[in-house]
């Protein structure tokens, strides 16, 4: 057994476990680089992993601060420029899953990174899109990695930064968008995916130790459980153990007292 | 054809009161020394453009040399947020900015057909997203061909183009190495360019064919000023100084914290004070 861990590294090592060695991921800056850069040095050593700031093939020992960190470069099989990445390997199709997360999703698995309260009469005014409406639609999948809370899963976004399943159903479809969009979320508590019609977010799998009342508490809509309802593996000893020293590689790439 | 001048030069002959300016730098070789120049110059009026708006651009605002940013992604990279900027934004200090907000990828795609001579760029984006509802200049386009609808944004038209590289030669054409970000493209599609540099050489050296090169004769203005990307970095001469853009955070929460920073560490100094962060790094 692995003894203790925290829900951040338990929704790390899940996000990690979605991906395949044979995946082409589109890699955002926090979590989603945490949990593929454990992926590679674990069960996904070939994963390519290409940042926005134009690195392919990218393996950097520690975890970049910023999307153009230069370990990302030093480590890359090449580095293009930014116009070509969003281009020919973006818009091109040839990533296969995408991350992201926000600060705000809803049932649908939409997502705010833009705004709190009217966009010209911001509350909190937030960084903005980046590369996350591009990502949202020519990705093949995406899988959004976020804290659960009610304040992030709102029943109603501020503003729709990326597109998830829009309204429900058929909506990608109708806004002419052929990909998958979310196929998973992924929290601190819980892992969901959206329903096969309604494309509503469900809860498929409670990390261990957490209730349904907890999910509840921490989602601004009343969400719901598939019938089947799992409990997420804990992580393994040997994916904590790697974890933490990536974190710790990090800390001192950053400056910080290991 | 470029000229070799001093900062203060370079700046004074290309950079007027309400130019459409870009410091271009995707995390890599932002030109900081320069923002810091145009400080001491006390611009006024400009439109800031930049993908990935991070803290030269704060620091910009935060003096009130701004009053419109035209952008994609803003913030501290992976601190949070830029508290200058969001108090020019959301309370007006010191003076109010507007805002034209994109995807990045509408804003490469857009810096691509500036340096293509078009006038807009044509892709697959914003497909469900909100941003064309606030901004106009987001068009929808059928092709003529297929019927597919694609997003349409005008192509980038800068004034001036002020880009950081690893090296010039003495006749002014500038190298770039590492992650390349949109610089080639700012500084094509703008009507002036300068390029602050780490070193000026005899000859560039070995470098690809393929390398990634501005001739001398696009470039309007090289000033030498090393160390000039900090706390950016320049790939091949130091690192990122992560620790500085986590301090930025504490700096940058307070209007008379600020503006002691500015003034201790902008306006009472020159340029030469980046060499100093170069020994550091090393």
């Amino acid at each position: 057994m692995s003894g203790s861990y925290s829900p951040t590294e338990m929704m790390t090592v899940a996000a990690a476990r979605a991906l395949n060695n044979d995946d082409v991921c589109f890699v955002g800056i926090g979590a989603p680089s945490a949990a593929c850069n454990l992926a590679r040095m674990t069960h996904a050593p070939d994963i390519v992993l290409i940042y926005e700031s134009g690195t392919i093939e990218t393996k950097p020992t520690a975890l970049p601060l910023s999307i153009g960190d230069g370990e990302l470069s030093e480590t890359a099989l090449c580095t293009v420029s930014v116009p070509e990445m969003f281009r020919y390997w973006l818009q091109g199709g040839r990533i296969t899953t995408g991350f992201l997360g926000g600060a705000q999703i809803d049932k649908f698995a939409n997502l705010n990174t833009i705004v709190v309260g009217p966009y010209d009469k911001p509350v909190v005014r937030l960084p903005g899109s980046g590369g996350a409406p591009e990502i949202a639609t020519s990705c093949g999948r995406i899988f959004i990695t976020m804290s659960q809370s009610r304040r992030s899963f709102v029943d109603r976004l501020d503003f729709v930064t990326s597109l998830g399943h829009g309204q429900g159903g058929g909506d990608r479809k109708r806004l002419g968008v052929t990909t998958a969009g979310p196929t998973k979320v992924i929290t601190d508590l819980c892992m969901l995916e959206p329903d096969r019609d309604t494309k509503e977010l469900t809860v498929v799998s409670l990390h261990r130790g957490v209730t349904r009342e907890q999910v509840r508490d921490a989602t601004g809509w009343d969400v719901k459980f598939a019938a089947g309802l799992a409990e997420t593996p804990p992580p393994t000893e040997i994916e904590l153990r790697e974890l933490r020293a990536l974190h710790a590689r990090t800390k001192v790439a950053h400056g910080e007292a290991a | 054809m470029a000229t070799v001048l001093r900062l203060a030069e370079a700046i004074e002959a290309n950079l007027r009161d309400g130019d459409t300016v870009a410091m271009e730098g995707f995390t890599h070789l932002i030109p900081f020394a320069a923002g810091h120049e145009v400080i001491r110059q006390r611009r006024k009026r400009l439109t800031l453009v930049r993908m990935t708006t991070d803290i030269i651009y704060d620091q910009l605002i935060g003096v009130g040399a701004a009053d419109r940013m035209i952008f994609s992604w803003g913030g501290n990279p992976g601190v949070g947020s830029l508290h200058r900027f969001r108090d020019a934004y959301e309370n007006g200090w010191p003076n109010k900015i507007e805002i034209e907000e994109h995807s990045h990828a509408a804003m490469a795609n857009a810096y691509d057909a500036g340096a293509a001579g078009l006038p807009f760029a044509a892709f697959r984006g914003y497909r469900g997203a909100e941003l064309p509802r606030v901004n106009p200049n987001i068009k929808e386009i059928v092709c003529p061909f297929t019927g597919e609808k694609l997003a349409a944004v005008p192509a980038i038209r800068l004034d001036v183009a002020i880009v950081h590289a690893q090296k010039a030669d003495r006749k002014g054409n500038v190298l770039f190495e590492g992650i390349v970000g949109v610089q080639k493209q700012a500084v094509l599609c703008a009507k002036r360019s300068i390029v602050t540099v780490e070193e000026i050489v005899d000859d560039l050296g070995p470098h690809s064919p393929n390398a990634v090169i501005l001739p001398g004769w696009t470039v309007n203005a090289i000033a030498l000023v090393p160390g000039g990307a900090h706390p950016s970095y320049a790939h091949g001469y130091y690192k990122r100084d992560n620790i500085f853009y986590k301090t930025w955070d504490k700096i940058s929460r307070d209007r008379d914290g600020f503006r002691a920073w500015i003034d201790e560490n902008v306006i009472r100094k020159g340029p030469e004070a980046f060499a100093a962060f170069v020994q550091r790094a090393a």
